[in-house]
């Protein structure tokens, strides 16, 4: 069997048992969505507070930016239904130095570990991003462009990737710092300032959060692209970052697995 | 548990809640670093004011207030609702109902002693803020420090109360994190940490103006960037401490019938 298809299959098996460990916690599906509904709800507010006080911000209507909104809370649901289960299953694992368990498992670790948790049921803000943006174009009267929406389309892979790799950052992390609470609220912290267009930040901030924290190739470049005014280039840069990050985060990950001492053994 | 050896025990929790801080000290780093919210909040408010002030806010004006929310989110932070969550749910509480003290006592003690750091944290911000906009905003009536220190406290209080009294919901229902996250978003966008109240539209002002979530962080950054007299100043303050009685009692009933719940699983 070619490897491929041995990581399709690898895929399928944790994919069935995630949802069977799920079909487990099915109150928690009713919380949980009602809590990341009333957070994106209160999110709201300071966009509403800022368009109340003007019409245009950095070059941005209230619809507009009601886009970058919308891809926000999608990116959000994404990390919150298949990237941070997994995840955070890994540090708790190298805390309790059960990683060893993975480690020797005939598969890469990486691959293991990333797709060890599904929780679609948490991704209730899939329909809230959509409701965002049927809002956003209605209030403009306009539709997205097409040509335009296959590029965000493209951009919803790279965006996710690029997710992905930063979160293969931060848990890379934990190989140093062992705590998970603190390294998530980190990473949300930080990823918080994607809900805005980037165009908002100047100088230093706006430079990091295109290439260092590249949160406006997340959220700002497919909302452009949806209003069919992101410039070719941008998107060619996007799918080139993503790889860059890709490869970036698999060095760093080998790196830290490298270091990693199992606990309490 | 008396009085006089609850105090005598005080300074030595302090030193045990002080040691740990700094064994836990790149934790500390890390939590904050993701307290950094204030500075996107601050590019995004400057560039609303941009082209003309918002409210009675310029560009300076946003800088101040939010290098004074950073700062007073260093100094009014508290996590027991976590600790009480899981030491309810892992049973560990038992150890701390056995010692001759108070567990909130214990809890409170833990929680401050992370000032000391913070405050090391917090001091070249403080600097920051003094060199970009000038010491004029300062408040320059002495009653005015005063109420700023009761404020920090009070800021503090409603704070550690709100988590402990939501950690004591556990032993209802086995664990309240997703309680504390709704407190957690409430907080975030109503006190002030990332919209001044000023600026909200009417009607959320209205909802805010009766909220405790002001008095976390809003109320002691007003008062420290100079933007209340004397008056409002001292009927904030008293709303302030209002809502910290209201807290206090609803403390005591529910831990009171709380703990007869309590059955120390796996402890």
């Amino acid at each position: 069997m070619s490897g491929v298809a041995r990581y399709w299959r690898l895929l399928g098996v944790q994919v069935r048992s995630s949802v069977l460990l799920g079909l487990q916690y099915r109150a928690d599906f009713v919380l949980d969505g009602v809590v990341s509904l009333f957070w994106t709800l209160t999110a709201l507010v300071p966009l509403f507070t800022v368009f109340h006080l003007r019409d245009t911000i950095a070059g941005w209507t209230f619809a507009e930016a009601l886009l970058v909104t919308g891809w926000f809370t999608l990116l959000e649901a994404i990390l919150e239904g298949a990237i941070n289960p997994s995840l955070t299953a890994v540090v708790e694992h190298i805390r309790k130095g059960t990683l060893d368990f993975v480690l020797l498992k005939p598969a890469d670790a990486q691959f293991l570990v990333s797709t060890a948790r599904f929780e679609p049921w948490r991704s209730t803000n899939v329909i809230t991003a959509l409701v965002l943006w049927v809002v956003g174009f209605v209030r403009m009267g306009r539709m997205p462009s097409p040509l335009g929406s296959l590029a965000a389309l493209l951009l919803l892979v790279t965006a996710t990737a690029l997710l992905y790799s930063l979160w293969i950052l931060t848990v890379s992390a934990a190989f140093y710092v062992v705590k998970i609470d603190n390294l998530t609220n980190l990473f949300n912290s930080i990823f918080d300032a994607a809900r805005w267009p980037v165009q908002v930040f100047r100088g230093l901030m706006r430079w990091v959060f295109t290439f260092v924290v590249p949160l406006a190739l997340m959220t700002t470049f497919p909302a452009e692209a949806m209003l069919g005014r992101l410039p070719l280039p941008a998107l060619a840069w996007s799918v080139v970052g993503a790889g860059v990050f890709g490869w970036l985060s698999r060095r760093v990950w080998l790196r830290s697995i490298a270091r990693y001492t199992s606990a309490s053994s | 548990m008396s009085v006089r050896s609850t105090v005598r025990a005080l300074p030595t929790l302090f030193r045990v809640g002080f040691a740990e801080m700094v064994a836990y000290r790149a934790e500390m780093l890390v939590w904050v670093l993701a307290t950094t919210m204030p500075l996107i909040m601050l590019a995004l408010w400057s560039a609303v004011a941009r082209d003309a002030p918002v409210g009675r806010f310029g560009q300076e004006d946003f800088v101040a207030y939010f290098l004074a929310t950073f700062i007073v989110r260093q100094l009014t932070g508290a996590w027991v609702a976590w600790q009480l969550s899981f030491e309810v749910r892992t049973g560990t509480l038992a150890m701390r109902l056995l010692r001759p003290l108070h567990p909130m006592v214990s809890y409170a003690v833990e929680n401050l002693s992370a000032i000391p750091l913070r405050l090391i944290v917090a001091f070249p911000v403080a600097v920051l803020a003094l060199v970009l906009t000038g010491a004029q905003r300062l408040p320059r009536d002495p009653l005015l420090w005063g109420v700023l220190l009761l404020a920090l406290l009070g800021g503090w209080l409603i704070t550690f109360l709100a988590n402990a009294v939501i950690g004591t919901l556990a032993l209802w229902t086995g664990s309240s994190i997703k309680v504390m996250d709704v407190w957690l978003a409430l907080f975030m966008v109503f006190s002030g940490y990332l919209v001044p109240v000023e600026l909200f539209p009417p009607l959320i002002r209205g909802a805010v103006e009766v909220l405790p979530f002001r008095y976390q962080i809003g109320f002691p950054v007003e008062v420290l960037t100079g933007a209340l007299h004397r008056g409002a100043a001292l009927r904030l303050l008293l709303g302030q401490w209002i809502w910290i009685g209201l807290f206090v009692l609803g403390l005591r009933i529910m831990w009171r019938r709380g703990l007869q719940r309590f059955a120390a699983y796996g402890g």
